[in-house]
């Protein structure tokens, strides 16, 4: 008890003195499997290789400026294939991830015990592959191209709103629903009138947001052969042509900078 | 007109809310329907429009026996009961107009709904309640623009879109200041006496419910515990209802509340002339 008596008085300590104890030996603890893991880890270091890595790094950036700005050419069209496949994946995503989040929260699912746990394990599914894994899988299944990254980050935007989107349905002001439902409105008007305006602003505000994360998600699919601008990355990496990464990179950051600036404006306008 | 035959209702959590509530209201009366907070007020009008689903008994408006209604008959009964809330239960995101219209829901297809494109007549009723509350100009402004004192008045016209033929109302002025309360509690009465509609209203406070209403029904612990005229209501069944209190204190604190009324309706009127 923090409380205690103290030559008569009533005195108080944020913890007691067992607590406190307790807390020292839960610290010292966690430093010694902090030093423990070390080692572990650096068992199989080869530490020639760690020490010469500033000169490596040296080497490699001095080979990358100045960037080959003659390369933006030929970037171009993998720039908008990524942008495509950051977008309508997002729309394929969003457009699946409705229902499943209507048939997840716990207010409006209309059934506790069946619809409910098929949608909550469509969206653990969905967020526990990785978009790069959906796209692995799916440049064997349909082939290369930008069809298998649309589709892979659609798969992975899925989950991601779905979730988000039926917390928001449970978090919604049951008093509102009452008061539709007692006009005698039916289940479809209910949701029409008294749910989605106000689920609106949190649903735009997480699609804008997965949009946001798909673009720099996809940036990077074409290293397995899903389209974009990583299919260029990863050719300039296998005859390295490191002034040409330098510019994807530049030309990657750039466009994840104004995503973010676009889904700021986007979320700040409707919020 | 409306009536309620041995209506219990307990809770899944084995809360017993109401037990064995009888009564009838004839065309055109005004209830009040007074009890401590937990009395099994809100649970005893939201079972007659079912939106709580009462365990026993019946209710029935009319020759409409609403207990035993299916889904899509007990939508057809829910339009012809109109609904007051206590926090105005108003869709805060909509407009004004789009809150009055959703009164209609229960009468248009959900392609009208949906795409708001509500019968002319509809429209009109709309605009005429909104006169009649005092709020034409802010049809068009979205309802968590507004006070709540014409919040409150948006909830009464979005009942009476519904063309209703008994009004439910919950606590219509708990979470009002006293002056907006009473303009709100006066609309109200008025409105009912005009269209001659029946009203349930829910209403903690007793000796204020005794100065509006021609009928009182005292709910204490889920049980009718007075049903009379307002006169009846005495100490002695205050006491049955609240438990013990100063009644004679409480009294005077109304009857200056009433004074303060009065007052404010000749400056009013002294205004208008």
């Amino acid at each position: 008890m923090p409380v205690s008596t103290l030559n008569g008085q009533p005195a108080w300590a944020h913890r007691t003195g067992k607590a406190r104890l307790a807390l020292w030996a839960g610290w010292l603890g966690l430093v010694a499997l902090f030093v423990f893991c070390w080692e572990v880890m650096t068992e199989n270091t080869i530490w020639d290789f760690v020490r010469d890595a500033p000169q490596q790094a040296a080497d490699i950036g001095s080979r990358m400026v100045p960037p080959a700005w003659s390369y933006m050419d030929r970037l171009w069209w993998p720039l908008w294939d990524t942008l495509n496949i950051a977008t309508l994946g997002t729309l394929m995503g969003i457009i699946i991830a409705i229902p499943v989040a209507f048939l997840a929260a716990q207010n409006t699912t209309p059934s506790y015990y069946i619809a409910r746990p098929i949608a909550l394990f469509i969206i653990v599914a969905s967020r526990s592959i990785n978009s790069l894994i959906w796209a692995l899988l799916l440049v064997s299944i349909i082939g290369p191209g930008v069809m298998a990254g649309i589709v892979a980050i659609g798969l992975r935007s899925i989950g991601f709103v779905a979730k988000l989107l039926y917390e928001a349905i449970e978090e919604i002001e049951e008093t509102q629903v009452e008061a539709v439902t007692a006009t005698g409105a039916s289940g479809a008007q209910v949701i029409n009138y008294a749910i989605v305006p106000q689920i609106l602003p949190a649903f735009a505000g997480i699609s804008v947001f997965r949009w946001d994360i798909n673009i720099r998600e996809s940036t990077i699919l074409g290293l397995v052969g899903a389209g974009g601008i990583g299919l260029q990355l990863q050719a300039s990496l296998n005859v390295l042509a490191w002034s040409q990464v330098t510019m994807i990179f530049i030309v990657i950051l750039a466009t994840v900078v104004v995503s973010e600036w676009v889904s700021a404006k986007v979320r700040h306008a409707i919020i | 007109m409306l009536r309620i035959e041995g209506l219990s209702k307990t809770y899944r959590t084995g809360d017993k809310a109401l037990t064995d509530v009888s009564f009838e209201v004839p065309a055109g009366q005004v209830v009040g329907l007074i009890g401590p907070s937990g009395a099994g007020k809100s649970t005893l009008i939201r079972c007659i429009n079912r939106l709580v689903e009462p365990s026993a008994g019946a209710v029935h408006l009319r020759d409409l026996n609403v207990t035993g209604l299916s889904r899509s008959a007990l939508r057809q009964a829910r339009r012809r009961i109109g609904m007051i809330f206590q926090e105005y239960a108003l869709v805060e995101r909509l407009t004004v107009m789009e809150n009055v219209l959703s009164g209609r829901l229960g009468y248009v297809p959900f392609w009208r709904s949906f795409l708001r494109r509500y019968p002319g007549e509809d429209v009109a009723k709309a605009f005429q309640l909104l006169e009649r509350v005092g709020l034409t100009e802010h049809a068009d402004k979205r309802a968590d623009a507004l006070s709540g004192g014409q919040r409150q008045r948006v909830g009464i016209a979005r009942a009476l879109e519904q063309d209703p033929e008994l009004l439910l109302v919950d606590e219509p002025t708990a979470s009002l200041d006293p002056k907006t309360s009473r303009q709100i509690m006066r609309l109200i009465l008025e409105i009912c006496q005009e269209r001659n509609l029946p009203a349930i209203i829910n209403i903690h406070d007793g000796i204020r419910a005794q100065s509006f209403t021609q009928r009182i029904i005292g709910l204490q612990a889920g049980v009718v515990v007075f049903d009379g005229p307002p006169a009846e209501l005495d100490d002695k069944v205050l006491t049955r209802i609240y438990g013990e209190e100063d009644w004679t204190a409480m009294r005077r604190g109304a009857s200056e509340d009433d004074e303060e009324d009065a007052r404010e309706r000749e400056e009013r009127l002294a205004g208008l002339v």
